[in-house]
């Protein structure tokens, strides 16, 4: 018994630390329509401003408390609101979505190109203090740290259920996450209700990131994103709705935590595989089982069809001539680029344009599944993980050439995929993107980091004679380059047919109406599953190809954050054209190679990530991708300049 | 909107057979503590046109959408020309030959006029296989083509068939559901209330759109339906409901005139 409470006790402020996360999610998701991605990004910008500012200008932590906690947290807050949802239709889920996902690509990304790469250590604690131990719990002693979050989460807890419960701003607060349209016609402001949830919600995530800084020896983004997990399937058991359910499951999940964490070997596979991957399958399981979780997009608002449609996209009707011009205008720009890739170019540009076009492949996987079958999936760079591990691993063990391996991993891949699309069948939108986002954390905790797949952090070294027996094949030529080209070729003719084909008109078809569809006869389970697949094979081979390329293959190049960073790349360059996903992957290697020619804090790639996040901002009011609307623009532009007054 | 074809003049009946192209028996569905359908019975033959009418809230549309399965049932059973539907998706029931409009426009704002068309066709044939288009066959055959343009030709739609739907009015669109649904050539067609958001003009086009093709198809018609007007022009005979039940069936007027229907909808008998 005494050994069981000592492994329950140090959950237990564990647990408050998800709890905490897990209330702000549900706060913000009932007070405002939006499930907030940046929740964990922007504790972790608290916590990143608040140790700057005591370890680098040693405020003290009073004062950068006041100034992250009710300074910053709640001006952030408020322009989130205003700037951003605010200005989103309570409909349109995909760009609620869409935006949260930028911010949480965006703001980690942003703070090194203000405050330069900081290695911001041992933070203090606001309240008490973390070297002395306060109490014991059955022996098991509790230090100051682990008081102010115990405390912290229950006083918060009680605060925002007795303001959502007990007063008249909660109620407003509540109804007017149903219809804002409904509260304003009885009065209310309902646009300042929601700019208070906001408010409340930021400084909830700044309070949690600033006092969950010192229980880390340092301030890193992948401590708070993983807090977010746990956090997330906390707030999943409750649908989203209620908090004390919420700060219930999350507490119960950090002790079940740290109960399997005490009593299993630590040389079991158990330990080191299912151990890291116990929030992610908490979170599957309240996806497969939460009612809830399914209808979390279906319109509550009786008022909804008052808000106009998504805006079209800009379509340009494109003269004759001009149409001829402009492809014309891309065959010359491709036959340029072929030929200097294999004449003149400089190696180094050679191989950031080899890259581009391995992941312009990946990215066609991003347009198959988003953009034609409108699946927000984050998973995508998963799948290609799958698909290059398996390749390298076929030819390490099995002496496989890689070419086929990629096949295969192709093949595994899309495999993957429809499990995921099995597992998903009855999700859509936020539901859908939260299982995609479980499934990447699964992999990225519990599959890539197994060294018997990914050799750890030195990763899978390539021997380039494994794409023997092509002797053609010499990496010191431009052979990567031509099989790069000739993969993203093969894909791209592959998009190009299904969009043509039934397949992409039922598609199409889907995205208007899933009723409609249904009802005329089409399998919806059956397409899904088919763009799944085909995704999942895309994304594997192009996977495949980079590492290939680089001659090494390990986990970081396979992350989570980097799988939803290439869907804010591809949602900013065009989600629904192969020109987009060209455009993303072209554009995402250059624009990372030419910031290394800059100096300091603006030479590494954050700010290509930020430029991809502020671009994918724009969602809402250009759907089509904000690249492709200036396209567009600029076509319609040329065509009256050249063709319409010459 | 489209103006309706030339009527032909066929024996209303002549389609009809006496035998019963959908019975339903002792259908129940609950939405929390409100029963919805409350023990439903009723059957409709081949070729016949029946109205459903009732006051809101009567469980029409749940019938409805139990009849296509976009809502599963609580109990009872629904047999379609001798198909038990009972757990069968609604796609496969779409095939089986139930095709249905929708109260609010259910159409794919991406794709053409001739293109809903032609996804209905090719949905209601099942060709929708990944392969063929990867090999580049999945381009409309003649026949598909054919059968599209007819439908067009029935509806009135020809001259809009390259317009994209996002450009078309409400009372157009749901010309365009209801070609959507007649290409896939069903034998029962349940509309739901074609005529909500339309005027006087356009539904009395919509009803002798509706009137024509199916005489020209011979096709079994169940219309929900508010505007008495229209049932009265459309349909051979009516069912009312009321809280969930069947409260009459027969001739509209008689039906109407119905106590139990008055008292639903006016609250008296009189």
């Amino acid at each position: 018994m005494e050994q069981l409470a000592g492994f329950v006790i140090p959950g237990i402020p564990f647990g408050c630390t998800y709890a905490l996360f897990a209330v702000g999610l549900v706060l913000t998701y009932q007070a405002t329509g939006v499930f907030n991605f940046a929740f964990g990004a922007q504790a972790y910008a608290a916590a990143f401003v608040y140790t700057w500012a005591t370890q680098v200008h040693h405020l003290p932590a009073w004062m950068a408390f006041v100034l992250t906690v009710l300074v910053m947290s709640p001006l952030l807050g408020l322009l989130f609101d205003r700037a951003l949802f605010s200005r989103i239709p309570a409909t349109n889920n995909m760009a609620k979505i869409v935006t949260g996902l930028s911010l949480f690509v965006g703001i980690p990304a942003l703070l090194p190109v203000i405050f330069g790469n900081q290695n911001l250590l041992n933070a203090p604690s606001v309240f008490w203090n973390i070297d002395r131990v306060y109490l014991r719990i059955f022996g098991t002693p509790i230090n100051g740290a682990q008081v102010t979050v115990m405390v912290v989460t229950v006083v918060v807890l009680v605060a925002l259920v007795a303001l959502l419960r007990a007063t008249e701003l909660g109620l407003q607060m509540r109804a007017a996450t149903e219809s804002r349209r409904l509260v304003q016609l009885d009065g209310v402001n309902a646009g300042q209700v929601v700019a208070v949830a906001w408010v409340v919600s930021s400084v909830l995530a700044g309070l949690a990131g600033v006092l969950l800084a010192p229980l880390f020896a340092q301030v890193q983004v992948q401590d708070y994103t993983t807090l977010m997990v746990a956090a997330i399937a906390a707030a999943g058991w409750a649908a989203l709705r209620s908090l004390p359910v919420a700060a219930g499951v999350a507490v119960l999940v950090g002790v079940a935590e740290a109960v399997l964490q005490g009593y299993l070997p630590t040389s079991s596979w158990l330990y080191s595989a299912v151990l890291p991957s116990f929030p992610f399958i908490v979170l599957t399981v309240a996806l497969l089982v939460v009612p809830g979780l399914r209808v979390l997009d279906s319109e509550r608002d009786p008022l909804a069809s008052v808000d106009p449609p998504p805006p079209p996209p800009l379509r340009t009707v494109r003269l004759p001539a001009m149409d001829r011009t402009i492809r014309w205008g891309w065959y010359i720009l491709l036959g340029a680029f072929v030929i200097s890739m294999l004449t003149w170019m400089p190696r180094t540009w050679e191989n950031v344009f080899n890259s581009g076009l391995a992941f312009s492949t990946v990215f066609l996987s991003v347009t198959l599944i988003t953009g034609m079958g409108g699946q927000l999936s984050l998973a995508q760079g998963t799948l290609a993980g799958v698909g290059a591990f398996t390749a390298a691993q076929l030819a390490r063990h099995l002496g496989f050439n890689l070419l086929i391996g990629g096949l295969i991993g192709a093949g595994l891949a899309a495999t993957v995929a429809v499990v995921l699309g099995i597992l998903s069948l009855r999700l859509r939108g936020l539901g859908l993107a939260l299982m995609t986002l479980a499934a990447a954390l699964f992999f990225d905790n519990t599959v890539f980091n197994q060294s018997s797949i990914t050799n750890g952090t030195t990763g899978l070294s390539l021997d380039q004679k494994w794409v023997a027996p092509f002797g053609f094949f010499n990496p010191n030529g431009h052979a990567l380059f031509l099989l790069a080209l000739v993969v993203l070729a093969l894909c791209v003719l592959v998009v190009n047919l299904v969009r043509q084909g039934t397949v992409g008109r039922f598609l199409a078809a889907m995205r208007g109406s899933e009723a409609g569809a249904a009802g005329i006869g089409i399998n919806l389970t059956r397409q899904r599953l088919t763009i799944f697949a085909l995704s999942g094979a895309l994304a594997g081979l192009g996977g495949t190809v980079f590492t290939i390329q680089q001659q090494v293959g390990n986990a970081q190049q396979w992350s989570y954050e980097l799988s939803v960073a290439f869907v804010v790349i591809v949602v900013t360059s065009g989600v629904s054209t192969v020109e987009g996903a060209i455009q993303g992957g072209i554009g995402f290697v250059v624009s990372q190679q030419l910031l290394t020619y800059l100096p300091g804090r603006f030479g590494g790639s954050s700010l290509v990530f930020v430029g991809f996040a502020f671009g994918a901002l724009t969602y809402a009011a250009h759907p089509e991708g904000v690249v492709e609307y200036q396209k567009a623009r600029a076509t319609l532009r040329w065509q009256q300049r050249i063709f319409e007054h010459g | 909107m489209a103006e309706a074809p030339a009527d032909l003049d066929m024996d209303r009946t002549a389609s009809r057979s006496s035998e019963a192209l959908l019975t339903v028996r002792g259908l129940r569905k609950t939405f929390g503590g409100v029963e919805a359908v409350a023990g439903v019975d009723m059957s409709i033959r081949a070729g016949e046109t029946v109205g459903l009418v009732g006051p809101n809230g009567a469980g029409k549309t749940t019938l409805f959408n139990c009849i296509c399965g976009q809502v599963r049932p609580g109990s009872g059973t629904i047999v379609f020309d001798g198909v038990p539907l009972d757990r069968m998706p609604v796609y496969r029931r779409a095939r089986l030959g139930i095709g249905r409009t929708y109260q609010r426009i259910e159409l794919f704002p991406e794709l053409s006029v001739r293109d809903h068309l032609l996804v209905a066709e090719r949905a209601r044939s099942g060709h929708g296989r990944l392969w063929k288009d990867l090999l580049n066959r999945a381009r409309p055959q003649p026949d598909e083509l054919s059968r599209v343009e007819a439908a067009l030709q029935l509806v009135g739609l020809s001259d809009l068939a390259d317009t994209s739907v996002a450009a078309l009015g409400l009372g157009t669109c749901r010309v365009v559901e209801l070609a959507r649904a007649l290409v896939a050539e069903p034998r029962l067609l349940l509309a739901d209330e074609p005529s909500s958001g339309l005027d006087v003009h356009e539904t009395r086009q919509l009803a002798d759109i509706l009137r024509t093709v199916q005489r020209r198809r011979g096709m079994a018609v169940l219309l929900v339906e508010h505007d008495l007007a229209m049932v009265e022009r459309v349909a051979d005979r009516a069912i009312a409901m009321d809280l969930g039940q069947v409260i009459a069936e027969g001739p509209l007027k008689t039906v109407m005139a119905e106590g139990r229907v008055r008292h639903a909808y006016l609250g008296t008998d009189r």
